[in-house]
């Protein structure tokens, strides 16, 4: 038996169309990158935990100081901490992508018969999967400390859509950030920074209308506030304007410029 | 009778912005046999097996392996070929199982022949107890084994092997020796590369010597030893006689010198003959000699004498740039 095993040119690959191997490998991949979420649960609390936290913060210690007209400070607090969920989650993109080609699991994957660039792939269409585990969680959460949605079956439903489609987005633009750094640490930090004014500097936690004109003028137009109001508009009914088609606007842009971006930029990386 | 030839490459050049790596490297590696590519470090050897693997694209050179071109069909070279790098390459998280099953359907294996064959090289490589745990908890050498499991998976006829023991305890770099013979034996082409003389010397039919971005030597272990003459003497100068002088006075012929312990080696090209002419023309200077020992060469010597410094680094190298 043991020379049969080692016997060269002892065994023939499948014979598929490439459509298919597109399919397959992207396929094999994302089974890999999910693997990696249940085998490092850690990571997913931490991704669950953190907003939690900012939830009763917002909730108990600073929201009674914070005046949102008719809505209640609670209702109009989820809509941003579920945005703001999904933009920290999707940058473990950027790690996944990051730890990939600092080790040497990269050239494996560049020295086989796929498509190699179906690796971000995974890590992107995983990060999905975590994003939508940890915004039930969230929602769970949110109707213990008072939230009362009035969002019907199909304003769920587009809520979920637009919460996936921004994850999208913003996933691609951290394996790009993946990509570009020199170290895992880096990515951290780099992708911390990256998130932190676009979160904060938001109607996630307070209105925009208090804030400084300048910073206003950023925080009404950028596309973080926008999902956030459409989402917001969606679950409890505050009015929605033009805030829907602007953030899927956004996200569709921001996918159509990074997809091919980050797939130019893996091959570069890859063949340097 | 005509040679066939499962790796050519000829006149590989590489370089990293102004500096030049690969000079034009010519090898060819004949089907069913190993090639060790032995040199220092920063010789080019992974470079070169990075260009030869489709990882790096090369500037100038052409390569076929097994009949694909490398340039114009790269995914076909792909097929054809496993490769185990300087470090393991597998997924952390995941367990050897896993690993081994996905890296088959990645080679495009079927569901089937994937998890058949993982089961039998998580056999052949003794790590079945551990098939289940994930590589995190693995050591060092199951990890290699692991590794080269990998670029196994779909019986590759063409394996590269950059540096498989470097770093490995003796005992696993002798496990790795046994399973790279049985490759060969069942068939497979070894290109492997070595900072190691022995290793080169115990695996390899053929051997490209490489410096510097070039192929300095290449040839049988034997062909090369040749270079340095059957017999290696190694003589030590008296504390009374001038080292240095000892030193001019077998100028040119001098393999090896270490002033600490007042070493000469010297290539054996003339039998006894020559032996007797180097000792008269240090009688002839004066010098004494304490201790005369006479070796079978070692890669060591041809190394060193091709190149003019060690193969590895060590206090005599260091002493000789001073």
């Amino acid at each position: 038996m043991a020379e049969q095993t080692l016997q060269a040119g002892s065994i023939q690959p499948e014979k598929h169309s490439a459509a298919y191997w597109v399919f397959s490998d992207s396929w094999v991949l994302i089974k890999r990158s999910l693997t990696h979420i249940i085998k490092s649960l850690d990571q997913l609390l931490s991704v669950v935990l953190q907003p939690i936290m900012f939830m009763l913060l917002f909730r108990y210690v600073f929201g009674g100081a914070i005046d949102t007209g008719p809505t209640s400070y609670v209702n109009f607090l989820v809509a941003g901490i579920l945005v703001q969920t999904a933009a920290f989650g999707a940058t473990t993109t950027a790690l996944g992508v990051a730890n990939d080609m600092q080790r040497g699991i990269i050239d494996r994957f560049r020295s086989l018969p796929m498509l190699s660039s179906a690796v971000l792939t995974g890590h992107v269409v995983s990060d999905l999967v975590r994003n939508t585990i940890s915004t039930i969680i969230m929602i769970l959460v949110a109707l213990a400390v008072g939230f009362s949605p009035n969002a019907d079956p199909l304003e769920w439903l587009m809520v979920f859509g637009i919460l996936l489609l921004f994850t999208f987005a913003i996933s691609w633009l951290s394996a790009i950030l993946g990509l570009l750094a020199k170290s895992v640490e880096a990515v951290q930090w780099f992708s911390f920074i990256a998130i932190f004014p676009l979160t904060f500097a938001s109607s996630a936690f307070v209105p925009a209308e208090t804030m400084h004109p300048v910073l206003r003028g950023f925080a009404e137009n950028q596309p973080v506030t926008h999902t956030i109001e459409a989402i917001r508009a969606l679950l409890v009914g505050t009015p929605i304007g033009n805030h829907g088609w602007i953030a899927i606007a956004w996200a569709l842009g921001i996918i159509a410029i990074t997809i091919p971006l980050a797939t130019w930029l893996f091959r570069r990386h890859t063949t340097r | 009778m005509p040679k066939n030839y499962a790796i050519v490459a000829k006149g590989l050049k590489k370089s990293y912005k102004k500096l030049e790596v690969l000079k034009g490297i010519d090898l060819r590696v004949e089907q069913g046999t190993i090639l060790a590519l032995l040199g220092p470090n920063g010789a080019g050897k992974t470079t070169t097996v990075k260009i030869l693997s489709t990882l790096l694209a090369a500037d100038d050179g052409q390569v076929t392996i097994h009949g694909y071109d490398l340039h114009k069909e790269p995914d076909g070279v792909r097929s054809v070929i496993g490769l185990t790098g300087q470090y393991a390459a597998v997924d952390e998280y995941l367990t050897g199982r896993e690993n081994l099953e996905m890296m088959g359907r990645l080679y495009r294996l079927s569901q089937a022949d994937a998890k058949r064959r993982s089961e039998e090289l998580l056999q052949q490589f003794d790590l079945i107890d551990a098939a289940g745990r994930s590589v995190k908890t693995y050591s060092g050498g199951m990890r290699r084994r692991l590794d080269l499991a990998i670029s196994l998976i779909a019986a590759p006829p063409i394996i590269f092997l950059d540096e498989p023991t470097t770093g490995l305890d003796p005992r696993s770099r002798i496990a790795m020796w046994e399973i790279i013979k049985q490759l060969v034996g069942a068939g497979a082409t070894i290109l492997l590369t070595t900072q190691y003389l022995d290793e080169a010397d115990l695996l390899a039919d053929k051997i490209a010597v490489i410096d510097g971005g070039k192929v300095i030597a290449e040839g049988t272990a034997d062909e090369l030893k040749q270079h340095v003459g059957n017999e290696r003497l190694e003589l030590t100068i008296a504390k009374g006689s001038n080292f240095q002088k000892a030193q001019k006075v077998v100028d040119g012929e001098a393999l090896q010198v270490d002033s600490k312990r007042r070493l000469l080696s010297i290539a054996m090209t003339g039998g006894v003959k020559h032996l007797q002419e180097i000792l008269n023309k240090l009688q002839a200077a004066g010098i004494e000699v304490d201790g005369l020992s006479l070796h079978k060469p070692t890669l060591d010597d041809v190394f060193l004498q091709l190149t003019g410094h060690q193969a590895t680094k060590d206090d005599v190298a260091e002493e000789d740039k001073k």
